[in-house]
């Protein structure tokens, strides 16, 4: 029987497993050196603010993978040998594969600062970082923040939800300004602050200082300035975790470089999610790597096919994500840049209270709809999907918001409002 | 399990995240509650109407400076933080010690009501019991009894914890308008308006309780007294009998049990207030799930063979009732051969029903029939050559008292707060099988979005994994789901929807693909 191996056990790995497990007979190998059994990484975030226990975060129930023969193997992956076919383990050991699944999703970015390994220093990505978050935060008053994105401002709000100060350095003039336009980072800045986080544009973070115990005691910012705090949270981006891979032929660069097959340079050798990068992605738009959930979950479905003799190319379809900033949901599909591109228009609505805002960009010439960003409103996945495949124009899509509405009942309605004030707008420019 | 999973465990590490004036607000409504039991042990209560308002104002000053400290300090939005941390949300020794107060008082409630200090024989009040006296005075003109007490503590924690419920999902208009609606209900149609219509020399009657859930509803003191109290008393039987056959399935098909459920029912409206700290706790297991469905069933089978018996117990034998027993057989031929026709138009839908539900339905059907034959051969208060009455009074003490107040409430700390809705209400049980199979309702779910993170199914009250379905892009329509919306309050990601839409469109499974063109959602 062909055996099938898999390492890493995230969206990517587990998918794979599952679809590979639907479609085929093969003997299938989930290694992981993380945990025993797959949780959605999302979620870390609510159990340490007590939303949620650890075992609420596993999607499935502990006995589905006997069920469904999937073996699970609990060890780190040292290297791996393509030639042999094996794949040997830090604690001693190896295991023989017919085909190979490199799904070792991501690291944290830390970029050599003086103290960045000192104790209560850490970025937030596995199981074992919570585990050190929880113990290292524990009775603490203040903690800083370096890098402004998504997994800062979940760390922010796990932060104070112990009612430990927040100081949150960002090295740009505005808040994930690389991905969002200034309107939306502005929007979500305040909110930021709103929760009382000491929000620091245009720092940058130069070194980590030790106190007398040996711990994290205060951050120095590249201007000079000291910030006393008791735990440093590093959220400035993660990159491919294939450290392991360096002596195993498998051709990589930032990542794992794979084909639009997700193959890898070495035959029976395939790599998905965050840790692979393509030589050429299908869909130029993308980057070539891709690092949030749904798209691990795709590449997990499309490599399941071709490893089970069904050769699949990668096609995600129109670009949608979500996500959420403290209190204010966020939502987007199609392409919204942080700048505006040559050949594009945009229109940018905002309620009044600053919390909710819907920001439209469409090709200027022909009026084809690009991309919407939503913020404290919910758009419906399907309705988007569909005008982004039949490329309808911004008008169509304005005049039929309502059937893109999903907010629950009684919602204030904002779709007449936004209606009006684009139709004001777009008379002015005509 | 390995090592480093049971290491990750915070639980107790944070329980006092409550700040000084948290807990002195806490230290007050305790103050207030512990004035009112204190005075069960009295044989008078000095100035009992100053004492009792000293209480209530205790409880509601405490309970407004917590509610403000907690949410109104900080901007509106979801706010679940420490709930596995705390000893109380998470079964700890304080949800321990509560579940055992609250289960002793419904204990005493149910089957000791004189040592709570109700005057038996004609005797006066004491103790808590005469603590309500003056004002049941006021809005009945009796006495009180300890049905009182308990109905006017029961809608106090509605309105106070109602109170709590919308501050803290203030930024969600729909949780707004529905707690309001619950608390509407309760201190109108449940605690009020009964009372006036004692002191109107009516009947008491609460209008938005209905059979099976107030299953003395057919029997016969209670159409009796009906009966004799005049045209308005024929217009509570009629309405009564107009909302179980008509409004009620009419409602639920437009907009799911939550009409009801989460809506407009008592029980409902305690577990959705004062019971919300404790929803995360109902089991998700498959196993509860299976439990569930044939509890449920088994307990509305034997509702109707209850009410069944004791209907035909006492119709039909010359005392004057417009009901005959013929009329009642002709009305259970009528209602199976309605089944039966439907079963016919619509075959599909048996093959969609869950063996469970399967049988549960076997099960009543089969009961009714049994009813009817024996009931031609049996004597007048037989059935199934048992004695209706006794019958009646085990359904009382097993269902009505033991599983509704004593598990059902006393067990919120320990199981969640739907125990008994989900395990044990036939109303539950006829209302989720018309909205399983006929109802426009469903909860939707937003494309590729879920991160299957899992807070919809924790924060579930009714132990519905909704997740399983969510990540899956399939609807939800699940027949226990009470349509509270707090999946999609919880949701971080938008992703679900409560819809009222084409019944055609309800089950779409799996809509969403993940194969070789991405994200493919069938339209
Ligand atoms: C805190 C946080 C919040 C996030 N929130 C969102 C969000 O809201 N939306 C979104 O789209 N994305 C989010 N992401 C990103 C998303 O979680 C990732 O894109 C996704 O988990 C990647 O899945 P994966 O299967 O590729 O890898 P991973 O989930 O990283 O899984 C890789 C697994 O492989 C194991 N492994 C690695 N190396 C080895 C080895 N040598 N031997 C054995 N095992 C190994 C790892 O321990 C890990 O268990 C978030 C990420 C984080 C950290
Ligand atoms: S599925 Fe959602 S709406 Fe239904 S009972 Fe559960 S939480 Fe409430
Ligand atoms: S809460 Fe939302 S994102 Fe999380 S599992 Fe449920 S549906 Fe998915």
């Amino acid at each position: 029987m062909k055996h099938v191996v898999i390492i890493g056990n995230g969206i990517s790995g587990i998918t794979a497993a599952r679809e590979i497990r639907k479609r085929s007979d093969a003997r299938i190998t989930v290694i992981s050196g993380e945990s025993a059994h797959f949780f959605s990484r999302t979620a870390l975030m609510y159990v340490y603010m007590g939303h949620m226990r650890y075992q609420d975060i596993k999607p499935y129930a502990d006995d589905f993978w006997a069920k469904n023969r999937i073996e699970l193997k609990r060890a780190w992956v040292k290297s791996v040998d393509t030639a042999a076919k094996r794949v040997a383990f830090e604690d001693g050991g190896t295991m023989a594969y017919d085909a190979l699944l490199i799904a070792t999703g991501s690291r944290t970015n830390k970029f050599g600062w003086p103290g960045q390994d000192l104790p209560g220093v850490q970025g937030l990505y596995s199981l074992q970082d919570l585990e050190s978050m929880e113990r290292d935060t524990k009775g603490i008053g203040r903690a800083v923040i370096v890098g402004g994105g998504l997994i800062g401002v979940e760390m922010a709000e796990m932060l104070l939800s112990r009612r430990i100060g927040v100081t949150f350095l960002v090295r740009e003039d505005l808040f994930w300004g690389g991905v969002l336009p200034q309107q939306e980072a502005k929007l979500i800045g305040r909110h930021i602050a709103e929760h009382g986080v000491d929000l620091r544009f245009n720092t940058e973070l130069d070194s980590i200082l030790p106190g007398a115990d040996g711990r994290v005691r205060s951050v120095v910012t590249k201007s000079g300035e000291e910030i006393v705090c008791q735990f440093v949270g590093i959220t400035t981006g993660v990159s491919p975790n294939i450290a392991f891979l360096k002596d195993s032929g498998i051709a990589c660069d930032r990542g794992v470089l794979v084909s639009e097959y997700l193959e890898t340079s070495v035959p029976v050798v395939y790599a998905a999610g965050d840790c692979a990068q393509f030589r050429k992605h299908p869909d130029p738009e993308r980057r070539s790597v891709e690092q949030v959930w749904y798209t691990g979950r795709m590449m997990g479905a499309t490599v399941a096919r071709t490893i089970t003799d069904e050769r699949t190319a990668y096609a995600p379809g129109p670009w949608f994500n979500s996500a959420k900033f403290f209190d204010i949901e966020y939502q987007t599909y199609g392409w919204v840049r942080n700048r505006l591109m040559p050949g594009q228009a945009e229109y940018y609505w905002e309620h009044p209270d600053g919390r909710l805002a819907l920001h439209l960009v469409w090709n200027e010439e022909d009026r084809r709809f690009i991309g919407v960003n939503a913020f404290g409103m919910r758009l419906r996945h399907e309705v988007f999907d569909r005008w982004l495949r039949e490329d309808v124009s911004v008008d169509h899509l304005v005049e039929h918001l309502r059937e893109a509405n999903f907010d629950p009942e009684f919602f204030a309605q904002h779709v007449k409002a936004i209606a009006i004030s684009f139709k004001r707008n777009s008379a002015m420019h005509a | 399990m390995s090592h480093k999973d049971q290491s990750i465990s915070i639980a107790a590490a944070h329980s006092g995240v409550l700040d000084g004036q948290q807990r002195l607000a806490l230290a007050l409504t305790a103050f207030g509650v512990l004035g009112l039991f204190v005075t069960i042990p009295m044989e008078s209560i000095p100035g009992r109407i100053p004492w009792l308002l000293a209480c209530l104002l205790l409880m509601s000053v405490g309970a407004a400076i917590y509610m403000r400290r907690s949410y109104l300090s900080r901007p509106a939005g979801i706010r679940n933080d420490g709930v596995w941390h705390s000893r109380l949300s998470a079964r700890g020794a304080a949800a321990w010690v509560l579940a055992i107060v609250l289960t002793g008082f419904y204990v005493l409630l149910y089957f000791f009501p004189a040592q709570l200090g109700l005057g038996m024989d004609g005797e006066a009040n004491r103790g808590i019991v005469a603590l309500f006296d003056p004002l049941s005075r006021v809005l009945s003109g009796n006495a009180a009894s300890q049905w009182f007490v308990y109905g006017a503590l029961y809608t106090f924690a509605i309105l106070a914890m109602g109170l709590k419920f919308i501050l803290k999902h203030r930024h969600s208009r729909y949780q707004i308008i529905r707690t309001c609606s619950v608390m509407f209900f309760q201190l109108g149609f449940a605690f009020l308006i009964p009372e006036l219509l004692q002191r109107l020399n009516y009947p008491y009657h609460n209008f938005a309780n209905m059979w099976p859930l107030n299953y003395y509803f057919f029997d016969e003191w209670s159409v009796r007294g009906l009966l004799n109290s005049g045209g308005f008393g024929l217009f509570i039987l009629f309405s009564g009998v107009a909302m179980i056959f008509l409004v009620s399935p009419l409602l639920t098909y437009f907009f799911g049990k939550r009409w009801f459920c989460s809506w407009v029912c008592g029980c409902g409206g305690l577990a959705e207030t004062a019971g919300d700290p404790f929803r995360q706790l109902s089991d998700k297991s498959l196993r509860a799930w299976k439990v569930e469905r044939w509890l449920i069933h088994s307990v509305l089978v034997f509702a109707i063979v209850m009410t069944a018996a004791v209907v035909w117990s006492y119709i039909g034998d010359g005392s004057g009732f417009f009901v005959t027993r013929g009329m009642l057989t002709g009305l259970l031929a009528l209602v199976l051969g309605g089944l039966a026709v439907v079963a016919l138009v619509r075959p599909g839908m048996l093959k969609e029903l869950q063996p469970a539900v399967r049988w549960g339905l076997v099960g009543v059907l089969g009961t009714l029939v049994l009813v009817a034959v024996t009931a031609w051969i049996g004597g007048r208060s037989q059935l199934f050559f048992m004695e209706a009455y006794p019958l009646r009074e085990w359904y009382g003490f097993l269902i009505g008292a033991t599983f509704s107040g004593v598990i059902g409430v006393g067990f919120y700390p320990l199981m969640g707060s739907r125990v008994w809705c989900r395990f044990g209400c036939p109303m539950a049980a006829i209302l989720g099988l018309q909205q399983r199979f006929f109802s426009r309702f469903r909860i939707t779910t937003n494309g590729g979005q879920c991160i299957s993170c899992g807070n919809c199914s924790t924060y579930c009250e009714m132990g519905i994994d909704v997740r399983s379905y969510a990540q899956r892009g399939e609807n939800i329509v699940r027949a226990s789901c009470v349509g509270c919306g707090l999946c999609a309050s919880v949701c971080p990601r938008g992703v679900l929807k409560l819809e009222n839409g084409k019944p055609s469109a309800r089950l779409n499974n799996a809509p969403l693909s993940i194969g070789p063109t991405g994200v493919k959602l069938e339209l």
